[in-house]
């Protein structure tokens, strides 16, 4: 049974309700077909209802449903092939961040991407999603690589954030992610950065230095987790909905604020309910924006990249008049 | 031990410096600082939150805020550390009129700033500018830690940034004294993409064959390790500075594990390898003074090339 959210219930009930109905009227022989058919159709009115104004609240929650898609759902959905390559050379290989490289649309791409398990076991395994030194070590190898080859990079953004232990700290964590960071800033190849699922703090950002920077539909992408913002707002982890919504943080948000460049849409009620369909999705778009960026040279690649980080912030400047962008009207 | 700096009992209000008018706060960067109730009269006393030993606020200020009995290092403003570094009337001040806006309306965020320059007497959380260090001129930056501790958000971030290119305009070297809680939640992703807009910037300048000594003072922590704290050429900290990535508070509660102690100190990061340096505030100046002249060829070098 997928796990479901107090806001489908609606939905669900009344689904129940069709089937009982259609139950009953083949058991009693009785034509119920218009009534049956009046709420089908009320089904998918609430249904775009609900799922068409969701709150930032349940989009977290769709963006960590235990069966969204992660990188290994959709990498042979999205690549013709995909060879994974392993390690940081320096200390171990980190299983919340896969790499490799794949053949997308019939063009040769390094793929950095970081993976949640589905499952307690998998999750162990993973770490959560939440890489250490070595997974961003791991990464800024193969990064480099693709940018000695001449290879896209492609990287795929879903951590709750960076690992947070005492190892992490031991092997430079900071470090490790500032020099993703520096890193992605100077390739002259065009990197994709697309987040799937929640893009967490510093530990998403490390993969999140692309010329274009796109969102699925339901992703987050924070400086902070709402549980954590919550409890430093209102000492209370438990008031993370209002915290949500405060830090205005979803793919709808970001591309107001010129972050995200464009949002890939999901089937109704989440990616996890068409996996194939948001493979499909996502394949289109990244294609589309990939082929635009293959058109420009190596070092327009990296001007245009350092022209949209130095273009984000926004801040009143009295001695050159008001010298902020013009994000904060999109707000209102 | 270690442990004891945590311990906000243990802190009390100086008074008598104009700058700085509280003592350290914990390293978090969205309390205000906690003063403690046994605040020891006029100010003119602080007990030295290390050895316990109780100094009267004068010698520790003519001492650059370092305990005269066991060196443990005060926090220190922006501006006090500037005076400590440069030479006299030398530094020129860079967008000091910067300030923030509220992009995302974040509950509160307009009453912090108000607050947090009352209590800096600064317009925001980074003080930059260019100066001389024993006659090598510099282009410098340094975190405030009473301006909502240090965070960086929109401005931090442009200011930086705006300091490094000029460095290369200017073919200067860059020193940038960090004192963070991290990104600055209320500016939600705008903050957090200073962290690669710095770093970006400080690509620039290395491609230039610029040198940047970054130097890590207590505390540092969060999206400032995570990005130019962490790239300078040569890593500096204070003696005892916290430094990390995640604070220990927020290890102690997502992972349940206890950090030994002396996790996360200057020295614990030297130990692992990540710094090069740990500096006496009172060396500081000297310090710099000599890795600035190794490097002033290197600078030529990049000019002629």
């Amino acid at each position: 049974m997928a796990q479901l959210f107090d806001f489908e219930k609606p939905i669900v009930e009344l689904v129940q309700k069709i089937s009982e109905l259609k139950k009953f009227s083949a058991e009693k022989d009785i034509d119920l077909s218009q009534e049956v058919s009046t709420l089908e159709k009320k089904v998918s009115r609430l249904k775009k209802e609900i799922y068409g104004n969701l709150e930032p609240w349940q989009k977290v929650q769709i963006a960590r449903h235990s069966e969204r898609p992660n990188f290994y759902d959709y990498a042979p959905l999205l690549f013709e092939d995909f060879i994974e390559l392993k390690g940081d050379r320096l200390f171990a290989d980190d299983r919340s961040i896969a790499g490799g490289i794949a053949l997308f649309h019939g063009i040769a791409v390094t793929v950095i991407a970081q993976v949640k398990g589905k499952d307690t076991k998998e999750n162990i395994k993973r770490n959560f999603g939440m890489p250490h030194p070595e997974g961003y070590r791991k990464a800024v190898r193969l990064m480099d690589q693709a940018e000695k080859f001449g290879r896209p990079i492609l990287t795929f953004i879903d951590t709750p954030g960076a690992a947070c232990d005492l190892g992490a700290e031991e092997r430079g964590q900071g470090e490790a992610i500032a020099r993703c960071l520096l890193a992605m800033a100077g390739y002259r190849v065009p990197v994709i950065s697309t987040v799937i699922g929640e893009g967490g703090s510093g530990g998403a950002l490390a993969l999140g230095v692309g010329n274009v920077v796109l969102m699925l539909e339901n992703s987050f992408y924070s400086v902070i987790a709402p549980e954590s913002c919550a409890s430093i707002l209102w000492k209370d982890t438990s008031k993370a909905k209002e915290a949500a919504a405060a830090l205005k943080f979803t793919a709808q948000d970001l591309l107001r604020l010129g972050v995200a460049d464009e949002i890939v849409r999901e089937p109704l009620g989440g990616a996890h309910n068409n996996l194939h369909q948001t493979a499909e999705e996502l394949s289109q778009v990244i294609s589309k924006y990939l082929v635009r960026l293959r058109s420009e040279t190596p070092e327009s690649l990296r001007e245009k990249r350092y022209q949209k980080l130095r273009s984000i912030g926004v801040y009143q400047d009295k001695d050159q008049d008001k010298f902020a962008l013009d994000l904060t009207k999109g707000l209102d | 031990m270690f442990k004891d700096i945590f311990r906000k009992t243990k802190y009390v209000t100086i008074q008598s410096a104009p700058s700085q008018k509280r003592s350290p706060s914990e390293p978090s960067p969205q309390e205000p600082p906690v003063i403690s109730k046994r605040e020891l009269p006029d100010g003119l006393w602080v007990k030295c939150p290390k050895c316990g030993e109780v100094l009267f606020t004068k010698n520790i200020e003519e001492n650059a805020r370092v305990c005269t009995t066991c060196e443990y290092h005060f926090r220190i403003s922006a501006r006090a550390r500037l005076k400590l570094l440069v030479d006299e009337n030398s530094f020129e001040e860079w967008d000091s009129e910067m300030i923030s806006e509220d992009p995302m309306e974040f509950p509160g965020y307009k009453d912090k700033l108000l607050e947090a320059q009352e209590k800096s007497e600064m317009m925001e959380g980074v003080l930059t500018g260019r100066a001389a260090i024993e006659g090598v001129p510099v282009v410098l930056a340094f975190n405030e830690a009473n301006f909502m501790m240090g965070s960086m958000g929109s401005v931090v971030g442009e200011k930086i940034v705006r300091a490094i290119e000029r460095a290369i305009d200017l073919r200067l070297p860059v020193v940038i004294f960090s004192t963070s809680g991290g990104a600055r939640m209320q500016e939600g992703i705008l903050s957090l993409y200073q962290m690669a807009k710095t770093s970006a910037a400080l690509g620039r300048l290395a491609d230039e064959h610029l040198l940047y000594i970054s130097v890590l003072t207590d505390p540092t922590f969060g999206g400032v390790t995570a990005s130019y704290a962490s790239l300078g050429d040569i890593l500096i900290a204070e003696p005892n500075a916290l430094i990390g990535f995640t604070g220990p508070r927020v290890i102690k509660q997502t992972m349940r594990q206890e950090l030994p102690v002396g996790a996360q100190t200057a020295e614990f990061n030297q130990e692992h390898g990540l710094i090069d340096l740990i500096v006496e505030r009172t060396q500081m100046r000297s310090a710099l003074a000599r890795l600035l002249l190794y490097h002033q060829e290197g600078a030529q070098y990049g000019a002629t090339v």
